[in-house]
């Protein structure tokens, strides 16, 4: 479908305004910080998968062979570290959000443009910090820092990173602030909340969650760094302290977290599924207000971390059915997902394959996080693969597969330039396929009675084939991940001119031009239309007549 | 498409020398940067949250150690701090006023005035904290906090370990404000700096507003810390 247009001439866009290192590192344009945010979670992302790979290459035996037990703990830690707080937190917002909130909103740029540049000097600050401790000892807690393991007995590198983690959630709270202020004052004339795309909606309700969840990590960070330094007792048993406060105080921010990572995405499979459907999304308001559903809900039902850690039944209880309630807003997204598709003109391009590879691994995740959610379950299979499978589904097979399907649908946009569409095609497959393989077997695994986090499992010889089959997956899964990067790389450079529309797509980021000039519009839009008018693009809004009785 | 034009030229005739170029017009400007400061002090609110959700944990665990921990800490340097952050926002107010009807010297004098209280507030903050110290109420190693009655339970005493959470929950919390306090006196010295330099006025001054909201915010967190640190057990 994508359509490639003649030379496109020199004309001048955000990318060929200025040259030079301190145009980049210097610069309040949304799109440009956009890039610079791209290249910096590019990285952690594949230091984060480095881990990934040497963790599945230990398992691959039953015996500790390849890595000793300190190493793996920092292994599994440094993974989730890297992968939470500074690849899939930033990932959507901070890349694509930053790069299409205002476009798609008719703005010239977000509402503080230095405040934006700010957060990624944050995100690199802490990201230094992080770094710094992985080299210089590592952490090897497990990325939830649980107390009093981190605050007395742990002799790793913890103040170190969470001072990282505390300056890049700075970064993220000074993202979703510039969000919802350049939602709520920067519209384009015309353009009503109804009108909005349902992409920024989802960035509205991320928006509130990096607000209201971000601070309390925060100030639990600077709790657990002062009690490690000045032997304070807050969560330490023998002092008189409660460690299930740290965990109630982390998890209050790091369950909605999960959200921060999934709205995004789900936001970018809406505009694709309309997309390349040629239709309008079904129940547009049903949508909008699930994206705000799961963010609200998502602050009630934190404690199903904490099961079997020791809080009452009748919280458990209460949580418990809290946590079901999630699956309702998620469930609605679903299924006008599927509405949506259903007689809609479908393209088979590779944003769409991601879309559709989405909706799979997302409902195969949520659906499991129902089992989680039930106590009689969540007590069999808490601390197994079986919650590390889950959380995979939601966060590689949902977050991660929105991410890419999103990379390959603006690409046109942000490079100017079109990707290979048969690599991207068969990328699309080879992570499916990867992912699954890798993923699946660990529902198994969990199941049968594998505990997450260890490094030797020679009393369980039985489990080695399920595990050798994640790890194979784990390596197709791999070279899914490079193949993007490199012809995304390869079209900046050979890739054909894009057109300015060239999936023929509604919305305003794409009535300019592709690369879009710094201020993004030449005239400022005025909105006078509903959003996915794909009947009227393609004048196909032609009533169903009943041909024979 | 429209034709390749300049860009950002349109509306360059009713451009206000402070209006920045992404917006369109200065009321909009103004609204973006008063709702910015509202949903940071909402994120503020989130932060000070997490810790006042400790202290209700360990008050109500500890109901009576914290009475009496609480009841070793001078109200009297609490109540005069409480009452200087009160005068604090009246000026922090006045500023605003003086800023919206072009009195620049009063403009200028207010935010001065703020800025002592403010440097008083942390001066009798640091004579409670030395007399923490020189209590040994400090936790930490040379902590010490024995044979101290529980107020309204005679013969028993409070544990030390459980007035030590108290402890460190107080140096915590007033450690925290106290640096949302100097952060407070950066931004009131550089809107002194512009206002003496006549930067501000009643078309443009933004930022004396927000600045003043972020005052009032700090002022807020410790009219919560107050009663809950000094006076929770002060009946006689």
């Amino acid at each position: 479908m994508p359509i490639p247009n003649g030379p496109q001439g020199e004309r001048e866009n955000y990318l060929n305004k200025e040259y030079g290192i301190w145009s980049w590192l210097l610069t309040t344009d949304h799109k440009r910080i956009a890039l610079l945010y791209l290249v910096s979670i590019t990285f952690f992302f594949f230091i984060g998968g480095f881990f990934a790979l040497l963790i599945r290459l230990e398992l691959l035996t039953p015996i500790g062979d390849l890595v000793q037990a300190d190493t793996y703990n920092k292994l599994f830690t440094q993974h989730g570290m890297v992968m939470v707080f500074f690849f899939l937190i930033p990932s959507i917002p901070a890349v694509l959000g930053n790069f299409l909130v205002p476009m798609m909103i008719g703005a010239k740029d977000l509402a503080f443009p230095r405040i934006n540049l700010l957060s990624w000097y944050l995100y690199i600050i802490g990201g230094i910090l992080m770094l710094h401790a992985m080299l210089a000892g590592g952490v090897d807690t497990g990325w939830t820092f649980y107390a009093p393991f981190s605050t007395n007995y742990s002799n790793s590198r913890i103040v170190e990173a969470g001072l990282g983690i505390f300056i890049a959630g700075f970064s993220s709270i000074l993202t979703g602030l510039n969000f919802v202020v350049t939602i709520h004052r920067m519209r384009a004339p015309g353009l009503t909340w109804s009108r909005l795309p349902l992409f920024i909606w989802a960035h509205y309700a991320t928006s509130i969650i990096q607000l209201l969840g971000t601070p309390v990590i925060a100030v639990t960070i600077v709790l657990v760094a002062a009690e490690r330094a000045l032997h304070l007792g807050i969560f330490d048993p023998r002092l008189g302290g409660d460690p299930l406060l740290f965990q109630h105080l982390f998890w209050f921010y790091s369950h909605p977290a999960v959200y921060i990572m999934i709205l995004p995405s789900m936001g970018v499979v809406t505009e694709i599924i309309a997309c390349f459907s040629r239709k309008r999304i079904f129940g547009y308001s049903f949508v909008a207000f699930s994206s705000i559903a799961i963010a609200v809900f998502g602050f009630l039902v934190w404690a199903h971390h904490m099961f079997v850690a020791g809080i009452s039944v009748y919280s458990a209880l209460v949580f418990s059915f809290l946590s079901y309630s999630v699956a309702l807003p998620s469930a609605v997204k679903v299924f006008n997902w599927t509405a949506t598709l259903y007689k809609g003109s479908i393209h088979y391009d590779a944003p769409m394959l991601y879309a559709f590879g989405f909706l799979g691994l997302f409902t195969i995740g949520g659906l499991t996080g129902l089992f989680l959610a039930a106590l009689g379950i969540n007590v069999h299979v808490t601390d197994t693969y079986f919650v590390v499978a889950h959380f995979h589904y939601i966060m590689v097979g949902g977050a991660v597969m929105g991410y890419l399907g999103g990379m390959h649908f603006w690409w046109p946009k942000i490079s100017g330039r079109l990707y290979p569409e048969g690599w991207a095609r068969l990328a699309a497959l080879i992570v499916f396929i990867g992912f699954n393989l890798t993923f699946f077997p660990q529902f198994i695994l969990g199941y049968l009675g594998m505990p997450r986090r260890y490094y030797d499992y020679s009393h369980m010889p039985e489990f080695q084939v399920l595990n050798v089959m994640s790890t194979a997956g784990s390596t197709i899964l791999g070279v899914g991940y490079l193949l993007p990067m490199v012809y995304f790389l390869w079209s900046m450079r050979y890739g054909k001119p894009a057109l300015d529309n060239p999936w023929n797509a509604a919305g305003l980021e794409w009535k300019t031009a592709s690369p879009p000039p710094t201020f993004n519009f030449d005239e400022e839009p005025v909105v006078t239309w509903e959003a996915y008018n794909y009947e009227e693009l393609d004048g196909s809004h032609i009533e169903e007549v009943p041909i024979a009785r | 498409m429209p034709d390749s034009t300049v860009m950002g030229v349109h509306r360059e005739e009713q451009h206000h020398p402070e209006l920045l170029h992404h917006f369109a017009e200065p009321q909009q400007q103004r609204d973006s940067a008063s709702l910015g400061m509202w949903v940071f002090l909402a994120t503020e609110v989130m932060f000070f949250g997490g810790l006042f959700c400790a202290y209700l944990v360990y008050r109500t665990k500890y109901f009576g150690d914290f009475g009496a921990a609480s009841k070793s800490i001078d109200a009297l340097l609490g109540g005069t701090n409480t009452a200087v952050l009160i005068c604090s926002s009246l000026t922090v107010v006045i500023a605003v006023w003086a800023a919206q009807t072009a009195r620049k010297t009063l403009l200028v004098g207010m935010l001065a005035l703020t800025m002592l209280f403010g440097l008083a507030f942390l001066g009798i903050k640091a004579k409670e904290y030395k007399d923490k110290f020189e209590e040994h109420h400090v936790p930490g190693a040379s902590f010490s906090f024995d044979h101290v009655p529980i107020p309204g339970r005679p013969g028993e005493y409070a544990n030390p370990k459980h007035a030590e959470i108290f402890f460190a929950l107080y140096f915590v919390m007033t450690g925290l404000h106290a640096l949302h306090m100097i952060i407070g006196l950066g931004i009131f010295a550089w809107l002194l700096f512009m206002a003496w330099k006549g930067r501000f006025t009643p078309a443009y001054h933004t930022p004396v507003e927000i600045g003043g909201l972020y005052w009032h915010f700090v002022d807020i967190v410790w009219i919560y810390l107050f009663p809950l640190l000094y006076l929770i057990d002060r009946h006689p």
